[in-house]
């Protein structure tokens, strides 16, 4: 191949920092040095603080640039950027760097490394061998491979996902749905946008054999409207797959239909809770309904629908192809597998680190994150999205495993990790909790929908110095209260980031002249 | 204005999520979704239009006026806030004399609160007339909105 072949990801992040520019320029400059260049749009490897992460192959290892500004495009072209040549932005081979050698990629093995749009790169680099496999095996088997491998729901909830399947797989019905649930609504997450934005096709060839598996046809994803380029990206991988009859009336031979559409919300954070997302789903308000009846049996339009969140389905290709067992491996007690952590916030090396279960959240937001970003010192993470605890520096020897968190009032969620400096105020971000269920609450119960109000008052007169005492134990209460009375996690699950803030950060909550007088 | 929001609506009817998609349509070629539209809606999709209007108020992105010449997004969650995102609310709202989700007197510029880009990993971000924006601050929001 004579073309010189430059790789520059497409993904948001690297956008956000100047990928388009850069791009734009290389091939302005290489056109007025007559060099033939292919501009290959990747995902992102996941070192966003390398952003934009510009490679070239050489000798078969693609060697990395970043973070690479308009500017210095120029000076890289002049010192032989396409064989490698030194220059201050270089990294080396990428598969060699730190951050990505103690990685365990099994779901983001092509991201940042192919072209998300080419279903030769896709199938060249082991896509669809996890459909070959199911399409060989029968229902059944396709189902006992995901309840072998141990998967838990990736969305936040951790429900094992092959009871899920089985549900679904036992109700008969004239139509049973794959729903996608793409809403990532979460701070501090953005591996479910990583994955679409970089291997659509994955996320393609799981719903295709969760179809298989429970008997559904037709899917839809869920992608929430904050994510254009994932938005567009899958619909364009949409119309590859169905050219390469990966989607259609007949997938690859099996004899089974399976047709799949996009569908973007319209900014409700509410709507990532899965009934919530149905309703919307079927164009109404996001009003989460009662459960039961579980979405399993009367999900979309009140057929059986299999809900999963974006990581979840992607890991279902690397069950099918490498069996339950292999998948089982990793990861420790029952939480098993990998888990993509996204490191966020006040991190210096801010950006996606998949591997197993076990890990410490010391070694994720030291090791691999490098400390804060300030350089100050470290004061909390909170971990599992709005929802989720504050933890203190006394905790981070703790390993993420579901069950260990949970014994720490703690969720893995969808494993966004947020950094925080000392400058952090915890009762701010307490208050902030309230006022975001205030903001997001779908209303549908008391608790929920005037608690937090409730709450962001009380907030303010702790905050102001007001009645402390009493305040502080009505705040327990109003907790209580909506933990016990909440229809759905929102309301039920707001009083963890506020209790844990308590907890492990009681001076931010000290009477106001004593916070004063510590300062 | 009429046959425009019929002509964004009609495409969905039938179609699953319809109203949802249909109404972003609307807003993408009006830049808000104007009052007729509950009507219109109403007839089309055969619903009632106490319906339509709860759909509209329930999702943030449905907008009942026009925004501004320039549309800031700042994203004012949690992982933007651990690395200043509310001192950059202060200086946007200070400068440009509104609070968030107004438009300045002179219609130059509407800011709205966003709850996560997925940009959290270089943060502080938000969204200029479309453009991504990692590693914010005040400064260079305002010289996007300028240029
Ligand atoms: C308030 C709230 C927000 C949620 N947001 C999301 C989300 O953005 N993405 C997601 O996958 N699951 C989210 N969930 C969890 C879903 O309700 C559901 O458990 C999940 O989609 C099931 O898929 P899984 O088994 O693959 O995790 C949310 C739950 C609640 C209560
Ligand atoms: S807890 Fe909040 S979000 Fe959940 S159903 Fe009740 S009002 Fe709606
Ligand atoms: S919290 Fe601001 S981009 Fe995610």
């Amino acid at each position: 191949m004579s073309k010189n072949r430059i790789f520059i990801p497409l993904d948001s992040a690297a956008v956000a920092l100047g990928a388009d520019e850069v791009a734009e320029r290389i091939a302005i400059e290489a056109t007025s040095r007559g060099l033939e260049v292919a501009i290959v749009r990747t995902g992102s490897r996941g070192m966003h603080w390398l952003e934009p992460l510009i490679e070239v192959e050489v000798d078969g290892k693609r060697i990395g640039y970043g973070p690479v500004s308009e500017d210095e495009v120029a000076g890289l072209l002049d010192t032989g950027l396409f064989e490698g040549g030194d220059h201050d932005t270089t990294i080396g081979v990428v598969e060699e760097h730190p951050f990505m050698l103690d990685q365990q990629r099994l779901i983001f093995s092509r991201c940042g490394v192919t072209d998300p749009l080419s279903f030769d790169d896709y199938v060249g680099n082991g896509g669809l061998d996890g459909l070959k496999a199911a399409i060989a095996a029968d229902e059944r088997s396709i189902v006992d491979a995901i309840k072998t491998s141990g998967l838990r729901g990736r969305g936040g909830a951790g429900f094992p996902a092959g009871i899920k399947w089985d549900t679904v797989q036992g109700a008969t019905a004239d139509q049973k749905y794959i729903v996608c649930n793409a809403d990532e609504g979460d701070s501090g997450t953005f591996a479910d946008r990583m994955i679409m934005e970089g291997d659509p096709f994955l996320l393609i060839e799981g719903m295709v054999i969760a179809g298989l598996g429970v008997g559904a046809t037709k899917g839809y994803i869920y992608l929430r409207s904050e994510y254009p380029i994932a938005a567009r990206v899958l619909n364009e991988a949409i119309e590859v797959a169905k050219e390469n009859r990966l989607l259609g009336d007949e997938v690859l031979g099996s004899g089974k239909a399976f047709d799949l559409t996009v569908f973007v919300g319209a900014g409700a954070y509410i709507c990532g809770e899965e009934t919530s997302l149905l309703e919307s789903l079927e164009g109404k308000r996001g009003l989460v309904r009662a459960k039961p009846p579980l979405p399993a049996l009367e999900g979309l339009f009140g057929k059986p629908t299999l809900v999963h969140n974006v990581l979840s389905l992607c890991s279902v290709p690397w069950i099918l192809a490498n069996g339950g067992e292999a998948y089982a491996a990793y990861g420790q007690g029952s939480s098993k597998g990998t888990l993509s952590f996204q490191l966020a916030g006040n991190i210096k090396q801010g950006g996606l680190f998949e591997t197993a279960f076990g890990v410490t959240l010391d070694d994720l937001v030291n090791k691999y994150g490098g400390g804060t970003l300030s350089g100050r010192p470290f004061k909390a993470v909170q971990i599992g999205g709005p929802l989720g605890a504050y933890l203190p520096q006394e905790l981070l020897h703790l390993p993420m495993d579901y069950e260990v968190m949970a014994q720490h009032c703690a969720g893995v969620g969808h494993g966004g990790i947020v950094v925080f400096d000392d400058q952090a105020d915890l009762m701010a971000q307490a208050r902030y909790a309230f006022e975001f269920c205030a903001e997001e609450s779908c209303g549908k119960c008391t608790p929920c929908r005037v608690g937090a109000v409730r709450g962001e008052e009380v907030m303010d007169k702790i905050a102001a110095g007001e009645n402390h005492d009493e305040n502080m134990v009505l705040l327990e209460d109003l907790c209580e209260l909506m933990v016990d009375g909440s229809l759905c996690a929102m309301g039920g699950m707001t009083p963890i980031p506020v209790t844990s803030a308590i907890k492990h950060f009681p001076d931010d909550f000290a009477p106001r002249h004593a916070r004063e007088a510590a300062e | 204005m009429e046959k425009i929001i019929e002509e964004a609506l009609s495409g969905h009817v039938g179609e699953t999520g319809g109203l949802i998609t249909g109404l972003r349509h609307v807003q993408e070629r009006c830049g808000f979704v104007p009052r007729d539209t509950v009507r219109i809606a109403a007839d089309l999709f055969n619903i009632s239009q106490a319906e339509v209007r709860g759909v509209i108020s329930f999702y943030a992105d449905f907008r009942d006026e026009k925004p501004g010449e320039n549309h800031i997004r700042l994203c004012v969650a949690e992982a933007c806030q651990s690395v200043g995102s509310r001192q950059i609310e202060r200086e946007l709202t200070d400068k440009y004399s509104i609070a968030m989700g107004e438009t300045s007197a002179s219609g130059e510029v509407t800011i709205e609160p966003v709850f996560c880009l997925g940009l959290c990993s270089c943060a502080p971000a938000a969204e200029v007339n479309g453009k991504l924006i990692s590693r914010a601050s005040a400064k260079r929001i305002t010289n996007e909105v300028g240029g």
